[in-house]
């Protein structure tokens, strides 16, 4: 893949506080059109925040953020999401009591900068098709989970930012969704995966940042990652220590 | 890709919404409104209708807000209250016609849920509360003994220059049609759709790229026009009034009880609640209130343990849709 095109996504020495605590201390990455980036690192280490924070639900306390040329630190989330960035939650967030077809007609609605989203496409891409009129409240949280990205792919996103979907799902749900994933990539989309299943982040990225404390330790190949002294002891610290 | 040739924005829904939404004015909204424009003819208590007309549009106008977007202010009455003297002091102090005075109801309610429409940050009980509160607060300030000279305090106001009771029920149906529209419009178009999603969960609303506070307040000011308005009229129906009557706490609950026993976010379940509940108040609350409230009492109890989302989920449990 070329890396000469300018990336789509950079966030420079980003810095989130609360109170007292900086959840994220100073990161920075790039993304390009086409790549799948991996964010690992122990729980509490700022991975949901980074998330959080780029798409638009906490403003950054320091750095920045630019998305396609457009500085975007502080806006609202349905502004990205108009400017083609959205994101799957840890936990599905689901509109419990509207319909399956009714949670991705909204997002079709309103997230798509007014270009055409064909709901029903996106709906049999993430076999949801057959639940269409079902409430979103009936299905199982793995179900769940895929309305929850085909709610953010029915506003056709550019940079996807995806936190902890693998997780919970049997092997094969995973395979097909990590076939997804990198379907999304080959059609250009960019996404930035959180992922604790390493089989799941090594299948699907092409390269890693392993954050620790708000920090990022290591960037690379996940491979190398796992070569990494540092990268080992925040892992396996605990064990190393005795 | 050039070879689909789909319409432009056609989400998924958005043709069968809109015919169901013809449906749902041809069969449901416009008999309704109708039967309530000529009532007059049918039963002499001219009295009663009105006050059931303004309940059917205090129901609506709450179930706009509460149903939609599921934020329930127990001070709606404020809304009401602020259109009766926007009403009042229009034609009392102003000497202008009612026509001045229920635009200046209108705009009364509209500037009132503007100022109050940072509530709308509180969630739950902390948002009925301080709705509440402001409802009292507004209430103070009108009948203050202060402002004698605008409001006539708490000695009540004579509007009998203005008098004029089948007009101004006609324009109470109007305020209640105006109300069916909205609620049919909110339930078959996208908007209403994005506030229910809203509702539901207000992170993910956002992030399906809905403008939240901007989609929340535009709700909550066509809920406040709609008490402002029915205030108004209220005010012109009635003639004589007191600001413990414009301000009744009581208003405020009835609109509750009878959309919530009914079924919010449908059309049919609040005129179901304001037509069996205050048709019920006035058969037997009147004339034994005791046995009324025990009733009444029972009832809420009933509906809050066994039937939370009104009489209209009797239905739609079963996968029938109610309009
Ligand atoms: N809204 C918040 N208020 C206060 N502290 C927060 C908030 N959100 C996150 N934190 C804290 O910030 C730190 C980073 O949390 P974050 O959720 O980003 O971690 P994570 O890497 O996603 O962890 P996990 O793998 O468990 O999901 C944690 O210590 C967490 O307690
Ligand atoms: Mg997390």
């Amino acid at each position: 893949m070329s890396r000469d095109a300018a990336p789509i996504l950079e966030v420079t020495a980003l810095v989130k506080r609360f109170g007292g605590f900086r959840a994220l201390d100073g990161v920075s990455l790039s993304l390009h059109p086409g790549e799948v980036l991996g964010l690992v690192g122990p729980n509490g280490s700022g991975k949901t925040t980074c998330i959080n924070v780029i798409s638009g639900l906490y403003r950054p306390d320091g750095g920045s953020i630019h998305f396609a040329g457009h500085d975007i630190g502080g806006l609202a989330s349905h502004a990205l999401a108009r400017l083609g960035i959205n994101r799957t939650f840890q936990s599905p967030h689901c509109f419990l009591s509207l319909t399956v077809a009714e949670n991705v007609a909204v997002a079709a609605a309103y997230g798509n900068g007014g270009e055409a989203a064909d709901s029903d496409r996106v709906l049999a891409e993430l076999d949801l098709a057959r639940l269409a009129d079902r409430p979103a409240g009936e299905l199982n949280s793995a179900e769940q989970k895929r309305l929850d990205l085909a709610r953010a792919l029915a506003t056709g996103p550019k940079l996807l930012l995806v936190d902890e979907l693998a997780a919970g799902l049997n092997p094969t749900e995973l395979g097909a969704m990590a076939e997804r994933l990198r379907a999304l990539a080959a059609g250009g989309m960019a996404l930035l995966v959180v992922e604790h299943l390493m089989g799941f982040i090594d299948k699907v990225t092409d390269r890693v940042i392993v954050m620790n404390a708000g920090r990022e330790i290591f960037e690379g190949r996940l491979a190398e990652a796992t070569r990494d002294p540092t990268v080992v002891q925040v892992f396996l610290g605990r064990r190393h220590g005795g | 890709m050039p070879d689909r040739a789909e319409p432009p924005r056609a989400g998924i829904a958005s043709s069968p919404m809109r015919a169901r939404g013809w449906r749902d004015l041809a069969f449901a909204g416009a008999p309704l409104v109708v039967l309530a424009a000529i009532a007059p003819a049918l039963y002499g208590n001219q009295l009663l209708l009105f006050n059931f007309v303004t309940f059917l549009a205090l129901a609506q106008g709450l179930n706009v807000i509460y149903g939609f977007t599921g934020y329930l202010p127990f001070g709606y009455v404020g809304f009401f209250g602020a259109g009766a003297y926007g009403f009042a002091i229009t034609v009392m102090d102003f000497h202008l016609g009612p026509g001045a005075g229920m635009a200046v109801a209108a705009a009364a309610s509209v500037v009132l849920g503007m100022i109050l429409s940072p509530l709308l940050r509180l969630s739950g009980a902390y948002f009925a509360i301080a709705s509440l509160a402001a409802a009292q607060a507004l209430y103070d300030i009108v009948s203050n003994p202060a402002l004698d000279d605008v409001t006539k305090g708490p000695y009540g106001v004579s509007l009998s220059s203005v008098f004029a009771p089948d007009l101004s029920y006609n324009v109470a149906v109007g305020i209640f049609a105006f109300a069916t529209l909205l609620v049919i419009w909110l339930r078959n178009a996208r908007f209403g759709l994005a506030l229910r999603a809203m509702r539901d969960d207000p992170v993910s609303a956002a992030m399906a790229g809905f403008p939240i506070v901007r989609g929340r307040t535009i709700a909550w000011l066509l809920s406040a026009l709609i008490a402002g308005l029915a205030g108004g009229a209220y005010a012109w129906h009635i003639s004589v009034f007191y600001p413990e009557t414009a301000f009744d706490i009581s208003f405020s609950i009835f609109a509750v009880v009878f959309t919530l026993f009914g079924g919010a976010a449908t059309l049919l379940g609040p005129v179901c609640g304001v037509v069996l509940l205050y048709g019920l108040y006035n058969a037997i609350g009147i004339t034994v209130p005791q046995y009324f409230q025990l009733i009444y009492g029972l009832l809420i109890m009933a509906l809050v343990l066994f039937l939370p989302d009104g009489l209209a989920s009797l239905l739609t449990r079963r996968g029938i849709r109610v309009p």
